[in-house]
């Protein structure tokens, strides 16, 4: 039943791509179409008041530094409202303003995509924080992302074109994927018993004669875009383990689906640009047959138990259960680990700090990859970076000037790819190091040992790769992780969406080489070989020291 | 200036309306479920949700899963212990030996491991069938109740897998107790 069920859900998965990818080509491929009827209203609303009349093809530079400032109005936005928070409206809980160091990590946070949470939801944020900040940051931070997909893939597919206009890109990607879709499942979530209501905290008066205080609010309206746009952050401290959030097998499905989908379809929107389908389906058999690897070794390493308790004399027939929950058991949580941390949402099931060693190497190493599916947009990015690579290896091997997609791969490309592929373990290994030089960072582990090393390595990990998803136990509201956090992700976002942009933009302008003989092909089995052996082989070398440290020591020692 | 108008329409589309919108239309059609699946007693009164999990530590009531937050639904989370904590494994240890104290021939093998874990979100309502029928003995010592009637209330407040395939089968420990509560009475 455990295999069936998960067999099942990635089924789905795919028999959604097609479709979905068709969908996300129609929107951005800016030629007219059916959507426009039903949403060109609003945008043409939306351009008027903002005073976009025209909307010009934008260079790449133009398109970053509009990315750029754009976000950064909002994280200016967002910032004031943390910091007053308390005397703001829609505040029944009488939350108090936010420390400044947090509000910090919090808004580069949700700005990136990160989603990483320093603060609990309960106790840290108003409802007005919640919606205007919180919820409006997952609309646009996954549209963000999604528009630089788009321009790389314009950029890398297109013959001398453009890679178009980001406030365009930015509008379609709300207002014709992430709003209606939210909507929608919003209501789907509701009718399965998530709760949306501004009313205040529900006092209940319990069998035993005591009082519960039950925190609620609009939960669902955050839950489907927290997933939909690969966010992560809860409404809740426990995040998608809290049953309001997630309160049943099938809302937790749903949670899957909804994040997954977007990233997978990207890989058909591609291969709908690159008018060559195959090599949509070269991308996504690649970033697939990593993710049943990875799943398949969190599964088994869960249903396992902990050897610790084992030794105890006890039965493991349930799997490993310390911080799962009864309804999602092995299956659902570990289904719900690997996709979490493949399309770097960093929504959680199940506490990932308790999953046993083996089991947590997964999230880890995937948010190290960085690109089994990844985040809305990014992550199909990432890979195609890899996929350049792998192809600049290949033309190395057997001295022949390496294309790809007809287009011809220079020293300048691989430059910025080189910057792009350096600067995330860089950004990962060397806080991690740091942290273990000062107290401050050694003083928030709460797990001894070999556990303590994953503890801080996956922390950093998660704010690189903009997963969010954390070892929990780790006492990380203090001002230094506050604030190296914060940097971290703010590196892991912008570094490689730049860099990635300026290669699209170099890619644009070159000649497009014919298809010959002699070219190698990108679209076949064989690349998919390659490109999987490339980014085990590069994500091995760069993180199989330090997670020899950490996890594998781990599982070595408990055995 | 441009982009500071356009990111203000965003924020009150995204921020504000959206999540207002949503609220009416899911306050109106699905009033219950979007107040948080509340159980109401005979006055009225709220005695808890359906979906989140509540502190048994009476002995004549079925109990629930470790919550090192004691089921504050004013919070959520766990302690995140490892697999290899030394607290953790005391604490496993502190339950196993608790139980032999109610049942002093207990096999350890026999216990399920839902009863003496901590739950993710400390508020986990549900328990599986093992872990509810491994407490039989103990609530027939103390209510009275038949063991052949818990039998059946622990089947009434079964759930299965959604659709039949997702996720495992669990049982709701206060909607159990509130019909254990109702007998015992």
């Amino acid at each position: 039943m455990d295999i069936l069920q998960m067999l099942v859900v990635i089924l789905i998965v795919i028999l959604l791509v097609k479709p979905l990818g068709t969908y996300l080509y129609h929107v951005f491929s800016n030629e007219s179409n059916k959507t426009d009827k039903w949403f060109g209203w609003l945008e043409r609303v939306i351009y008027k008041l903002a005073g976009f009349k025209e909307r010009r093809h934008m260079s790449w530079k133009k398109y970053v530094v509009s990315l750029i400032l754009m976000n950064a109005v909002l994280v200016a936005i967002g910032f004031l409202l943390f910091l007053f928070q308390g005397s703001l409206i829609l505040n029944p809980s009488k939350i108090k303003d936010m420390e400044p160091t947090l509000a910090f990590n919090t808004i580069v946070s949700f700005m990136t995509n990160t989603n990483l949470q320093h603060y609990s939801g309960e106790t840290g944020l108003s409802y007005f924080s919640q919606m205007a900040v919180i919820i409006m940051m997952m609309f646009t931070s996954a549209a963000t992302g999604l528009a630089v997909a788009i321009a790389f893939i314009r950029g890398i597919t297109s013959k001398g074109e453009t890679i178009g206009n980001f406030f365009e890109d930015f509008t379609k990607a709300i207002t014709r994927i992430l709003l209606p879709l939210s909507i929608i499942m919003t209501i789907v979530l509701v009718g399965l018993k998530v709760p949306q209501t501004l009313g205040p905290t529900i006092h209940a008066a319990t069998l035993e004669g005591n009082i519960q205080n039950i925190t609620i609010g609009p939960v669902a309206a955050l839950e489907s875009i927290k997933h939909l746009g690969t966010n992560g952050g809860g409404f809740f401290g426990a995040n998608s383990s809290h049953p309001f959030e997630n309160p049943s097998p099938i809302t937790n499905v749903l949670e899957i689906m909804m994040m997954w989908c977007i990233p997978a379809s990207l890989t058909y929107t591609f291969g709908k640009f690159a008018k060559n389908q195959k090599q949509g389906w070269v991308i996504f058999s690649s970033m697939l047959i990593l993710f049943v690897g990875f799943l398949a070794l969190v599964y088994y390493s869960e249903s396992q138990g902990n050897p610790a308790l084992n030794a105890m004399g006890l039965n493991h027939y349930q799997g490993s259960m310390e911080g799962k929950e009864v309804r999602f058991g092995i299956a659902q949580s570990s289904l719900f680990t690997t996709v979490t941390t493949a399309a770097t949402t960093g929504s959680v099931n199940n506490m990932h700090d308790t999953l046993t060693p083996l089991g947590c190497l997964v999230p880890l190493a995937l948010m190290m990859l960085n690109l089994v599916f990844g985040g809305d947009g990014v992550g199909l990015v990432n890979m195609l970076m890899y996929a350049i690579l792998a192809v600049f290896l290949c033309g190395l091997l057997v001295g022949r000037t390496p294309e790809f997609l007809g287009k011809k791969i220079e020293p300048k490309e691989m430059k910025l790819i080189t910057i792009a592929l350096l600067a995330h373990p860089f950004i990962i290994l060397l806080p991690t190091a740091i942290a273990f030089l000062t107290e401050l960072g050694k003083g928030a582990i709460s797990n001894p040992g070999f556990h303590g090393i994953s503890q801080v390595l996956y922390e950093y990990t998660s704010s690189a790769a903009n997963n969010g998803s954390g070892f929990e136990g780790l006492g990380d509201n203090t001002s230094f992780w506050n604030i190296s956090t914060g940097i971290v992700m703010f590196l892991g976002r912008y570094i490689s969406m730049i860099a990635l942009l300026g290669v699209a933009g170099s890619l644009l302008k070159k000649q497009w080489v014919p298809e010959n003989m002699g070219t190698f092909r990108t679209d076949n089995g064989l690349f998919i070989g390659i490109l999987v052996g490339v980014v085990l082989i590069i994500g091995a070398l760069t993180f199989l020291p330090v997670l020899a440290l950490g996890p594998i020591a781990e599982y070595l020692s408990i055995r | 200036m441009k982009t500071i108008r356009f990111c203000l329409l965003i924020v009150f589309i995204c921020g504000i309306i959206y999540p207002l919108a949503t609220t009416g239309i899911a306050q109106l059609i699905f009033p219950k479920q979007a107040n948080g699946s509340l159980i109401l007693n005979k006055d009225h009164k709220v005695v808890g949700s359906e979906l989140i999990g509540q502190s048994f530590t009476s002995p004549k009531y079925f109990h629930g899963r470790i919550s090192s937050i004691d089921n504050d639904a004013a919070a959520s989370g766990s302690n995140n212990y490892a697999p290899s904590n030394k607290e953790m494994l005391k604490r496993v240890d502190d339950s196993i030996d608790a139980l032999k104290r109610e049942n002093p021939k207990l096999n350890v093998n026999k216990i399920p491991l839902d009863l003496i874990t901590n739950s993710g979100s400390g508020l986990d309502p549900d328990i599986s069938i093992q872990a509810a029928e491994f407490q039989i003995p103990r609530i027939v010592k103390e209510t009275g109740i038949s063991e052949q009637k818990l039998r059946q209330l622990i089947k009434k407040n079964t759930a299965d897998r959604s659709l039949g395939i997702f996720g495992e089968q669990r049982v709701n420990v206060l909607q159990l107790n509130l019909d254990v509560e109702e007998i015992a009475r």
